[in-house]
């Protein structure tokens, strides 16, 4: 038995390690057992319990992408639009033609779909339609969609094949092959064990990050941040350390949501059509319109790209005309008035409660803090309307963001020069991601996630069958693997008792320490909400200098147990993921999404010269970072 | 807002490998201290409020209570529950309280058949675009 400092080394041969159990991993999990012939082995570990684990933990309120009778290219024109034009088609047009079948899918296994009048008893397979919060979105009882998609793929991978409370710390190359990968360490955060996997293909689907930046709550409420707390930019930094090219790093996702708790605002804006107004009642996306102009075509939309809508919201912050409000009170009071003309006192009454329900239930199915704040602060939302504010940047892929890997797209659609191979292929061999991992392609949401995984899964299974006789030569022993993951326990060991309080010792830094130094710099040089997210190039610069002394103060951090143990190592993961981001803004001479982030050295978007990715790779050799332009072109007409 | 256990209710799962609430937060949050059999959020400023543990607690021990550093106090939102549906009870600051309930599953707990009624993957279709149980052929970009 191990013990703590002493870990047991546990050795693990598979064909497939899929890193992850969110969305893309169930996904993968599900499909890759109807391909995989007898024999070939997979296995799934996940730093959590897949039940609850990820950004769906909570449950959701919405599918938000489901294209029914839609055209898959049409779907590609709003995702193109909405991330300013740089994003890959063939990779969201693949995720546009699969993602009906995982909704199905969920329907069968019980997850409740609201209905159209008349169609309740109706599957969505049989035709029956759904209830649309906008084009692309359909409403759903989600409080337990996670269980539900989580059950699916256990029972299909077998719990016998499933590892959770393992904590994936980094990938691991082959010594005799190049740029292909060999397998994988974690360490159970439960019991004294580190595990290594040597395997032919990983999926690796470890989601986005967060806690990079500065929270606005720096107490108690730090754990409300919008995207999950647990997503620490494993998937990023973990593939990046390989050499994998990276995309669009410079993109982040600054959602403008309901101030403290971050609820959803989509169904007050869409079903309830709700007004958002400056502190004067004044509508900024009607006063400030023409500063969309500036954007074209992407703020010349029907809908304008997310980052525009925040941009003209930020003006009126910066310039005092704060706090911007969604008008909740006035949208209710319009909807019951209608009512009443249309229906009748008494049934209008029935439907504004319905409509109430509806309203909370937003909040009660995947941001259960925001009723919170609205029971602790008496709000009544037919009666006071309620402060909406941008949050701190994340990175994601998958929601209304893009960065993350580069990968090999769809041989039937994908140009040459984006597509080598296998499906979801990053550009180290065997290496494969989907959902939040995959870069230029956002708005898959968790059905396109669960898609993109079923989609990977297909691809790795050809690619072991292709490289059947494969066997992975693994870098360093076993034990030196085990000292690597377990030198901030070393660490702690040896200098705990020079002084007489555990968090203050100058030969060491806690994660927490770590963390918010981290969060410092992001905050302060590289646009966090500190400065209302503008920098420059010298602010930049500034800020990878001190990145490169906290990387090197990093090595330096403790584990006073297992738990803390998982918190260094996601700090390991949060300081690759947020130096990405900075080396691609630094790169990017423009200011491609304006209301994320602005670059005052070049605030503007220049189509002529940066319509174009940028991509970046880590030589695993010697560490050092290149950035550089890839062509982007149109393969659906826009 | 952090989760946290009331003494009197947490009777530690019964001194389990495991308790419930350790098996279930997405964040590795709840722990058992074993000299009192009870649980704790170890970390709570690293509480999403997921209610997941709130959830799953067979004693309904756990409770939210909101952020001290943001929600004025007094407030709470309680869940019960059920295995096809959920109860929700919010009690505002001022004392006026609002109940919901929503479905959550229309199968049993536990019993999905995933491959049930469908078909085998036909592997000569291993290279083309399309699930094991796709019908038909796949679209593709026509401008
Ligand atoms: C606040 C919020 C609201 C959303 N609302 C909607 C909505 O209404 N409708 C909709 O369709 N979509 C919504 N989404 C999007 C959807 O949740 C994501 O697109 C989807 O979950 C992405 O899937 P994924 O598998 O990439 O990541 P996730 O589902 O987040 O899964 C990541 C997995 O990786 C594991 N993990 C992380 N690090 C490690 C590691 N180092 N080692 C091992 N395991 C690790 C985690 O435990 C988790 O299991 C929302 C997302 C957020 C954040
Ligand atoms: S699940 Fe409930 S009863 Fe069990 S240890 Fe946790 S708080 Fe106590
Ligand atoms: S509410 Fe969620 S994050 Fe907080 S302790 Fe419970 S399970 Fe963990």
């Amino acid at each position: 038995m191990g013990s703590f400092g002493n870990p047991d080394i546990v050795e693990v041969e598979t064909d497939v390690l899929i890193i992850g159990g969110g969305m893309a991993a169930c996904g993968c999990a599900y499909e890759i057992m109807r391909w995989a012939p007898p024999g070939m082995r997979i296995r799934l570990v996940d730093k959590a319990a897949m039940e609850r684990s990820g950004a769906v933990a909570m449950g959701l309120s919405a599918i938000n992408t489901y294209l029914g009778n839609q055209d898959p290219a049409d779907y590609v024109r709003m995702v193109s639009n909405d991330l300013m034009g740089i994003v890959r088609d063939d990779l969201i047009y693949d995720v546009g033609r699969h993602v009906d079948n995982s909704v199905q899918l969920f329907e069968e296994w019980g997850l409740p779909i609201w209905k159209q009048p008349g169609d309740e008893e109706k599957s969505l397979k049989e035709g029956g339609q759904p209830v649309r919060s906008g084009k692309w979105q359909i409403m759903i009882n989600g409080e337990s969609y996670k269980c539900i998609v989580a059950e699916a793929a256990k029972k299909a991978l077998g719990m016998e094949n499933i590892q959770e409370r393992i904590f994936i710390v980094k990938l691991l190359l082959d010594t005799n092959v190049d740029n292909r990968i060999a397998g994988a360490v974690g360490f159970s955060n439960r019991e004294d064990k580190i595990y290594i996997y040597k395997a032919n293909a990983i999926l690796l689907v470890a989601g986005g990050a967060v806690n990079v930046f500065r929270p606005r709550s720096v107490a108690e409420g730090m754990g409300r941040t919008w995207y999950p707390v647990w997503n620490a930019g494993s998937t990023y930094a973990m593939a990046a350390q390989v050499g994998a090219e990276l995309t669009m790093m410079e993109n982040r996702f600054v959602p403008a949501r309901f101030k403290d708790g971050y609820g959803p605002v989509g169904a007050w804006f869409l079903l309830f059509k709700a007004r958002a107004t400056n502190c004067r009642g004044e509508e900024y996306m009607i006063t400030n319109k023409k500063m969309l102009e500036d954007y074209p075509p992407y703020g010349l939309a029907k809908v304008p790209a997310t980052c525009l809508r925040n941009h003209l919201m930020m003006k009126e912050q910066r310039e005092g005309r704060g706090p911007i409000y969604m008008r909740t009170d006035t949208a209710l009071q319009a909807l019951a008035a209608s009512y009443v003309e249309e229906f009748g006192e008494k049934e209008a009454k029935k439907k504004i409660k319905h409509l109430e329900a509806e309203a909370w239930e937003d909040f009660l199915d995947m941001c259960i803090g925001q009723a919170g704040v609205w029971a602790g602060e008496n709000i009544e939302p037919e009666n006071v309307p309620s402060e909406l504010m941008p949050t701190e940047p994340y990175f994601l892929g998958s929601h209304s963001g893009c960065c993350g890997i580069w990968v090999s797209g769809p041989a039937d659609i994908a140009p040459a020069e984006w597509s080598w191979g296998y499906n979801r292929m990053t550009t180290v061999q065997g290496l494969f991601t989907a959902g939040d991992g995959v870069g230029a392609s956002g708005h898959k949401f968790s059905s396109g996630s669960h898609a993109e995984g079923r989609i990977a899964a297909k691809a790795m299974v050809k690619f072991c069958l292709d490289n059947k006789d494969y066997k992975p030569s693994l870098p360093g022993s076993a034990s030196e693997l085990a000292e690597e993951i377990y030198a901030p326990v070393r660490t702690f060991m040896e200098f705990k008792d020079y002084t007489t309080a555990v968090d203050v010792n100058p030969n060491y830094i806690t994660p927490k320490m770590l963390q918010a130094r981290l969060q410092k710099i992001m905050d302060e040089y590289v646009a966090g909400v500190g400065t209302w997210y503008v920098t420059n190039t010298t602010m930049m610069e500034i800020a990878v200098k001190k990145l490169h002394e906290l990387k090197l103060d990093s090595k330096k951090m403790v584990a006073r147990d297992l738990h803390e143990l998982m918190r260094a190592w996601e700090n390991y993961h949060r300081i690759y993921a947020g130096e990405a981001h900075l080396r691609h803004m630094l790169f990017r001479k423009e200011t491609r999404y304006p209301g994320f982030y602005y670059n005052m050295d070049y605030n503007f978007v220049d189509e002529e010269n940066w319509k174009c990715f940028v991509n970046s790779r880590i030589d695993p050799k010697t560490g050092e970072w290149t950035t550089f332009k890839r062509d982007h072109k149109d393969l659906v007409t826009k | 807002m952090p989760s946290c256990v009331i003494a009197a209710k947490c009777d530690g799962c019964k001194g389990q490998d495991k308790t419930a609430c350790m098996y279930i937060c997405p964040n590795n949050l709840m722990k058992l201290d074993r000299e009192r059999m009870k649980a704790f959020n170890q970390e709570p400023e690293q509480c999403w409020e997921c209610y997941s543990c709130v959830k799953i607690c067979p004693q309904q021990a756990i409770e939210v209570r909101a952020y001290a550093d943001i929600v004025p106090m007094g407030g709470a939102v309680i869940p019960m529950r059920a295995s096809d549906s959920i109860m929700w009870t919010i009690k505002f600051r001022n004392g006026n309280v609002k109940r919901f309930k929503f479905p959550i599953r229309t199968t049993a707990e536990g019993s999905i058949d995933p491959y049930a009624g469908k078909p085998a993957a036909d592997m000569s279709k291993l290279d083309q675009p399309g699930f094991f149980n796709t019908d038909g052929a796949m679209p593709v970009i026509a401008n």
